[in-house]
């Protein structure tokens, strides 16, 4: 691991020690990858292990560069002391992931209102792609989104750099690399259907690897500040980052087939898996979705609104209480199932009680903007934050709602489920992670302002607009499908076939995949206003409003003329 | 003099506040899930349960690859609703050599915890290869390919031994017979006399209707069709079941 932090040593023609040892590992890899793809047992795991052979080679490759001083182009850093590089890859990586995760949520949205869209082919089936799209949007634009925003955070809230200079970089493209073995394996069949932890063995040890050292850049980041208080958002990164850690590894022991075997067996079986999964499952959302993004908005919304947290008391309190409660939310995912009662009810009344302090981020989130609210009319990037926060509120009402027993008997196995999830997950993390980029690309590409505000404007507006249209299919699709389950008719037998229940949410399904294609559109309008920012160009016509160009420097606090 | 413990403490130590997350975020978990290893009642005590055929594992795992899981649920609740339409509530019992579990989260089809029995191997295998063909309201993907593709089972012993060290009772013998009992199981007219008695209840017959090979879809359907069918609720009163 590369923990230096000497500014002076990526200076060309040096090749530290540190940078030997990860060479050397790197080529133990390669080694051990070709091997494995030579005795491989089944053909995913061949194409995987090749996978990761040639992606050890190029990161040999990437550090013979670095030692020759090949320059990185549009990634190098850029002399502010800060390591900014990887920040800027992580940036480009949401970008990209983000459309591809919407795309295939797309595509699965149609396949549901329309089968032929199936194909009936192996790879391009359902089963297949739904896990394509959760994990693409989980954890390759959210993971690269937290990765990004959390390097970039660390740094400026610490006022030191980055410690280490391969192992951010090895954070990075591991991680890349995670999440390319993922999705080819889910093509492949290769699951092992947990739900958002379905890579198998292999992927889940590689994750390990990078997970770990991505703790370490940000330890060792927090030991060397210059602050002496460590800033609340680096709170709940690390939160984010150390539970992450522990769920991602209780969730995943497995004994495989054999070591050359794609295939493995959950070590814990029936009750007990069923609850160690939702306890990671309940948790991906807990700390994944929800602790690591309340970082980001604990950065980017006083940053933007050039506003102070509003209460620093809150977030001690919201802090603490929001990840003890979190974990114990997980057994509400198992209501009325052969999961022991006590479990469930335990389950039940911790996500009550999870109410408050989700509202507690909230609140210290909106009101941060107490005297900055004619921002919300001049800015369009502070209004996605806000409405962030306000979706984050909404679905954190919504979840404790669904965890009582009697609403979960009519929620539980429908679509009301899949609506929640995509109000936190389009609304809440969707949208804080699109204010964040859209500050950060101006400040870390040393733009005055985004290409256009404009284009910010309607991305809002098209994404909010299919937001909307989701979560309200969703709803009423959910609820009616969960009455009709249960209807009697007036001799006593249930009054609904399956098959006609199916039947009846084909309007909602339509309505929820054109929603998709909103929120679809409203990112690649993004992605084409941070390409044009990048390139350094200004869109004709637009005025250059004093509150948006978020690189004022501080103690500024200008105000739009009234 | 020590100085007063605040939260600034916590603040200005980074280690301290690694090691106090880890300590808060641990403790949810490790008191919900310990005792379910240690309550005995956690498992009904019922006859019948036995783990999987080797055929049946193999067919459990296609379901698993083909993420039947996404829309498909395996957990029927102990609701009226539920009960009527499905069959008797599952026992904890019924999913106990289940690695992993199957609950599944979502019903976009229906529950299949008891679906075994319930279609014949024709209606499975023109519902898989045309969902619609038989239910016209279904938006279930077609699998046409799983009767056209061979088995692959030359890892199912590796399979049997990984599920033994995860604690499901296969003994030796029913390792070193796994291939043959697999193929016994997918075979008509094959000697069935050792799988039935390492696995009573196996449904032995040839799935697909293609005796030229044991495909994909022979082991599917011989697992869908043992689901839920492995307890007999006639010797049981709900009384026995309570925890």
């Amino acid at each position: 691991m590369a923990v230096s932090s000497a500014p002076g040593s990526n200076l060309p023609g040096t090749m530290t020690s540190a940078a030997m040892a990860v060479m050397g590992l790197l080529i133990a890899g390669t080694v051990l990858s070709i091997i494995i793809a030579a005795k491989a047992a089944d053909a995913p795991m061949a194409v995987h292990a090749w996978l990761f052979a040639f992606a050890f080679m190029a990161g040999i490759m990437a550090l013979g560069q670095r030692h020759f001083n090949v320059t990185q182009g549009h990634l190098a850093d850029d002399g502010t002391g800060y390591a900014d590089g990887v920040v800027k890859a992580g940036a480009i990586a949401t970008l990209f992931w983000g459309v591809a995760g919407f795309l295939v949520g797309v595509v699965i949205a149609f396949q549901l209102a329309f089968p032929f869209l199936n194909l009936d082919t192996a790879f391009t089936n359902f089963g297949r792609l739904r896990p394509l799209h959760t994990s693409a949007v989980i954890f390759a634009f959210g993971g690269n989104a937290l990765i990004a925003t959390s390097f970039y955070v660390v740094q400026r809230t610490c006022r030191t750099r980055l410690a280490g200079d391969i192992a951010p970089w090895f954070v990075f493209w591991g991680y890349q690399l995670f999440i390319v073995v993922a999705a080819t394996g889910y093509l492949m069949g290769v699951t092992q259907s947990r739900e958002y932890a379905e890579p198998e063995w292999y992927a889940d040890i590689w994750l390990t690897i990078v997970w770990v050292t991505y703790l370490l850049v940000f330890m060792a980041t927090l030991a060397k500040r210059k602050e002496p208080h460590i800033y609340v958002a680096n709170w709940f990164y690390l939160a984010f980052i150390v539970t992450i850690a522990m769920l991602h590894i209780g969730n995943n022991l497995a004994i495989p087939e054999t070591w050359t075997s794609s295939k493995s067996y959950a070590l814990f079986p029936g009750v007990q898996d069923a609850l160690i999964q939702w306890w990671y499952g309940h948790n991906a959302v807990g700390f994944f979705l929800t602790a690591g993004f309340l970082g980001m908005m604990y950065y980017f919304v006083p940053k933007r609104a050039e506003r102070p947290v509003y209460s620093y008391r809150l977030s001690i309190v919201h802090f603490w209480s929001l990840i003890f409660i979190y974990i114990w939310a997980g057994p509400h995912h198992l209501h009325f199932t052969a999961l022991p009662d006590w479990a469930q009810t335990l389950g039940m009344t911790f996500s009550i009680m999870l109410w408050m302090p989700s509202w507690g981020g909230m609140i210290n989130g909106l009101m941060t903007l107490s005297g900055a609210w004619d921002k919300l009319r001049t800015d369009p990037v502070i209004r996605m934050l806000v409405v962030s926060v306000a979706f984050y509120g909404m679905s954190t009402f919504e979840g404790p709602v669904m965890s009582v027993k009697a609403v979960n008997s009519l929620s539980h196995y429908t679509d009301w489920t899949i609506g929640h999830v995509h109000s936190g997950a389009l609304g809440w993390v969707g949208f804080v992670s699109f204010g964040a980029v859209y500050c950060l690309i101006p400040w870390l590409w040393k733009r005055e302002r985004l290409y256009s505000l404009a284009l910010v404007s309607w991305h809002f507006w098209i994404a909010t607009i299919g937001i909307v249209l989701y979560i309200t299919a969703m709803w009423v699709s959910g609820i009616l499908q969960g009455l009709m389950w249960r209807a009697y008719d007036a001799q006593g037998f249930l009054e609904y076939s399956f098959a006609e229940t199916v039947a009846a949410m084909h309007p909602f399904y339509v309505i929820r995949a054109l929603g998709g294609v909103l929120f679809l559109a409203g990112a690649l309008i993004m992605v084409y206003n941070c390409w044009m920012t990048i390139k350094g160009r200004v869109r004709k016509g637009e005025p250059l409003p004093a509150s948006t160009t978020g690189t004022a420097s501080a103690g500024a606090m200008p105000q739009p003329a009234e | 003099m020590a100085k007063k413990f605040t939260h600034a403490t916590i603040e200005k130590n980074s280690i301290l506040l690694l090691v106090l997350t880890l300590v808060v975020v641990a403790i949810g978990g490790l008191v919900e899930i310990v005792p379910t290893f240690l309550i005995k009642s956690t498992i009904e005590d019922v006859k019948g349960v036995r783990p999987y055929s080797p055929l049946e594992v193999a067919g459990r795992n296609i379901y698993i690859r083909e993420g039947c899981y996404s829309c498909h649920s395996q957990m029927i609740r102990s609701l009226r609703s539920e009960v009527e339409r499905y069959g008797h509530y599952s026992l904890a019992a019924e999913s106990k050599y289940d690695h992993p579990f199957q609950w599944g989260s979502k019903r976009t089809g229906p529950d299949l915890a008891r679906v075994g029995g319930k279609y014949s191997d024709e209606w499975h295998l023109l519902h898989m290869e045309d969902p619609r063909a038989v239910v016209p309201e279904s938006v279930m993907p077609g699998y046409p390919f799983l009767a056209q593709t061979p088995l692959d089972y030359s890892q199912i012993e590796g399979g049997l031994k990984a599920l033994a060290l995860a604690g499901v009772p296969y003994s030796d013998e029913d390792i070193e017979n796994a291939k043959a009992d697999l193929e016994a199981q997918a075979t008509p007219d094959a000697d069935t006399d050792g799988l039935l008695q390492r696995y009573p209840k196996a449904v032995a017959r040839d799935f697909d209707g293609n005796p030229a090979m044991i495909s994909e879809f022979d082991a599917l359907v011989a697992y869908m069709q043992m689901l839920g069918t492995l307890v007999d609720f006639n010797a049981y009163e709900n009384a026995d079941f309570k925890q």
